[in-house]
């Protein structure tokens, strides 16, 4: 048996199932633990329900080696339970605590087995019970003292902001911890993606996280075109990247907006305000919908650019540069901006590569850390955007990863736009190729987004795991907030803006 | 100082004036979907069957009618029919005041009209809403914080979005009303004072959306909270939703009078 490294996969390929490592479960756990040791990362780690009535389930663990390229794969079979990896690797909690609640399997030894989105376990193994669960209990980490309190936040917010749910433990108003409770946007994304046919499933796919329609629909295509087998024409790769860096452009500035707002530096908020409607409306252009809707779809993109829309949109986007340039200046140069950004929320670096954080709020601690240069796809297989870091992973170096991605982009988008390779827009997508596994990575604005897809015997769709980058990121924010005060919680949450939806599925 | 004076005065005036015609909107824009069934074939229900979501659909006197409330404007929708029946227009205005009036046989629907001179009189000037999002993508979200940037300034007829239900005339809801949040939002909606107004904000609010169907969500606003005002869209464009606020407040005149500068 070959071992979890040795088989052929790397991002946006397919590989025979049955040729997935499979190894008995606490042989298992040594290997992603031991994986995760020798540098890999845990890019998902899902349950699979087995059929025949067996009640067994398949746990399966994708493997990303950034240095190399590289795609691991491994898998085991358990019944009711299995020895948690999370036992002495902190990259897994987060996804075992997902596979006990989807799945009904308890990862024995982990460390904090709390509900992730208080559902009903829709990914059980037939011949099994599914345990009770609770949708409004969550057991709230306490903290004890004097003058310890907690502070309750949520779910609904007090602004127009997605629902979830904060407790913190606060000394005055220092914080002491951040426990975050989510689930308010559990909409049931993935049995949807599994049980519609494919014509419904692209357009659930674009609703996963409302602002990152054009990365989640990505990864999905990239999954299901390895399946068939179909291959994009470079043109349609490359609209693909032009859109994929129009939705980068319009959330790292709307989120440089949010942030120049938290700090009631008005001008800013309201110049990159209008300045995201701006790239938006590009998106509009191009696609109908000014979140990119109808364009991505299995075998190409839905829209072509043709030549008039290329060049405008190349000049819209200079005009772009030439405004946002003296308004982030103004911005990253004001002292008493700075001085509201610098030293809050620090994510540490070492927390950073031990939770395997991604996107920005990685690459804001030096970590170099993005798919489009360590898993290279489509487009970005020729053309290489330099990747953004800063050091301090503060806030300030959040926001300034932001800036210098919203430059790299804004070049990247011009020059694509300015030399399209010819050639057709779509070609067709046929059926998926039965008994496969294939694994999709595209980095989003936030980060890292996965797509896992297993056909049956069939060519049907088994398993359709999605991982949105806020899945790894939502406790980058809980590290930042430890040791701050509660009244920077809102700027924090800001630099991350980490989706509720993506996470909730 | 000087550097920031200079800059804003380069940004100039930006705001856009209401009610604005559809003619600035891009040309693949997908607005209000229209239907004509002179050009069905004889028993051909093919939409039907090739339609991802039940936006179309047979009426009870046996012909296609439309509902825009179930419709998430995707080009796959309209491709359902081979005969070209069923297309887009580029129409932004589609707010209604019954669920019933987002279906059609035609696609047009009768758009929402002023409050009664009553509930105008408490809320046309001054109207603050709770926005609850219950199991939504953040898309409609992301349309209602756009609002309120200089281009839509929704804050110039008054309208305002406000932390707490109590401080509230009437709330927004978004999403497909998801398990997990319908007592959050039976809770915010008791939370606020009568009288009240319901806003209901998308696709998933009115029917579901892509949610439609799953064990999870209910389909949209629960019968029982009445709603006054429906905004269909998957998201809804920003001017779809101030359009629809504009008409329900009667402030229609007052937007003809808001000018821009350019
Ligand atoms: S209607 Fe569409 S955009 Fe709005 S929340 Fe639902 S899926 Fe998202």
């Amino acid at each position: 048996m070959s071992s979890f490294d040795q088989v052929d996969l790397s991002n946006r390929r397919a590989m025979p199932w049955n040729a997935v490592p499979r190894e008995r479960p606490d042989q298992f756990r040594e290997t992603v633990a031991g994986a995760v040791a020798a540098g890999w990362r845990i890019a998902s780690l899902f349950g699979m329900p087995e059929g025949a009535g067996a009640g067994e389930t398949s746990i399966v663990a994708i493997l990303a080696n950034d240095v190399r390229a590289q795609l691991g794969a491994v898998t085991t079979l358990v019944g009711d339970r299995y020895p948690a990896i999370s036992r002495d690797c902190s990259q897994a909690e987060v996804f075992e605590r997902e596979i006990a609640e989807q799945c009904g399997v308890t990862p024995e030894g982990h460390p904090g087995l709390t509900p992730l989105r208080r559902h009903p376990a829709d990914h059980i193994a037939a011949a099994r019970v599914a345990p009770p669960v609770s949708r409004d209990e969550y057991p709230f980490h306490r903290i004890e003292g004097d003058e310890v309190h907690q502070v309750a936040v949520g779910p609904v917010h007090a602004g127009i902001i997605e629902p979830g749910h904060f407790r913190f433990n606060a000394y005055g108003e220092r914080v002491l911890s951040l426990e975050i409770a989510l689930g308010y946007q559990h909409r049931g994304v993935e049995r949807l993606l599994e049980t519609a046919d494919r014509t419904r499933a692209v357009l659930v796919a674009e609703s996963i996280a409302g602002d990152t329609v054009i990365g989640h629909a990505g990864a999905f295509c990239g999954a299901i075109e390895a399946l068939a087998r179909s291959r994009k024409t470079p043109r349609a790769q490359s609209i693909r990247g032009i859109a994929l860096e129009l939705e980068r452009l319009a959330n790292h500035i709307g989120d440089l907006g949010a942030i120049a707002g938290d700090v009631a530096y008005a001008p800013a908020a309201a110049f990159f305000g209008r300045m995201r409607g701006e790239c938006l409306n590009l998106l509009m252009t191009l696609s109908g919908n000014r979140y990119g809707r109808g364009l991505v779809r299995p075998g190409g993109v839905g829209f072509d650019l043709p030549p008039g829309m290329a060049s405008e949109m190349v000049d819209r986007l200079e005009r772009l540069r030439a405004e946002l340039a003296p308004v982030s200046g103004l911005m990253f140069r004001s002292s008493s901006v700075q001085a509201r950004l610098e030293g809050v929320g620090v994510v540490p670096r070492e927390h950073c590569e031990r939770l395997g954080f991604v996107g920005p709020a990685a690459r804001a601690c030096e970590v170099v850390r993005d798919v489009r240069h360590d898993h290279p796809y489509g487009i970005f297989r020729f053309v290489q955007i330099p990747v953004a870091t800063a050091w301090a992973g503060d806030v300030f170096a959040r926001a300034l990863v932001r800036w210098l991605e919203v430059q790299r982009s804004i070049e990247f988008i011009c020059r694509q736009a300015r030399s399209l390779p010819i050639g057709d827009a779509m070609v067709p997508c046929g059926e998926l190729a039965p008994n496969e596994l294939a694994v999709a990575m595209e980095e989003g604005w936030r980060g890292e987004i996965v797509h896992v897809v297993v056909t049956d015997s069939v060519g049907n769709i088994r398993r359709h795991k999605v991982k949105d980058p806020s899945f790894h990121n939502w406790s980058a924010l809980a590290t930042a907030m430890t040791g701050n005060q509660i009244s920077d919680f809102p700027l924090c949450n800001k630099s991350f803006n980490l989706s509720y939806a993506g996470h909730d599925l | 100082m000087i550097d920031l004076l200079r800059t804003r005065l380069r940004q100039g005036f930006r705001t856009i004036p209401v009610p604005q015609t559809s003619a600035d909107l891009p040309e693949r824009f997908r607005g209000r979907p229209a239907l004509d069934a002179s050009r069905c074939v004889d028993g051909c229900r093919e939409c039907i069957e090739r339609s991802p979501t039940p936006f179309i659909r047979i009426g009870p006197e046996g012909v296609p009618e439309i509902d825009a409330g179930s419709c998430l404007f995707s080009p796959e929708e309209v491709a359902s029919c081979p005969h070209g029946g069923i297309w887009y227009t580029r129409d932004h205005q589609m707010a209604t005041a019954t669920r019933e009036a987002l279906v059609s046989e035609t696609g047009v629907v009768h758009l929402a009209r002023a409050l009664d001179e009553k509930s105008r009189r408490l809320f046309g000037r001054s109207l603050r809403l709770r926005s609850v999002v219950a199991g939504s993508c953040n898309g409609c979200e992301g349309e209602l914080v756009a609002l309120g940037n200089v281009v839509f300034d929704l804050s110039r007829f008054g309208v305002q979005f406000v932390a707490s239900p109590r401080h509230a005339d009437g709330i927004v809801i978004t999403g497909a009303v998801n398990t997990n949040m319908l007592e959050a939002l039976r809770k915010t909606y008791d939370a606020t004072p009568d009288p009240k107004l319901v806003i209901a904000v998308g696709a998933c609010a009115i029917s579901g959306g892509p949610f439609r169907g799953s064990p999870e969500v209910h389909n949209g606003v629960p019968d029982d909270i009445h709603v006054d005002l429906w905004i269909p869209g998957c998201p809804p464009h920003p001017l779809t939703i101030l359009d629809g606020l504009v008409r329900l407040l009667g402030r229609m005149e007052m937007g003809k009078s808001v000018k821009s500068v350019e």
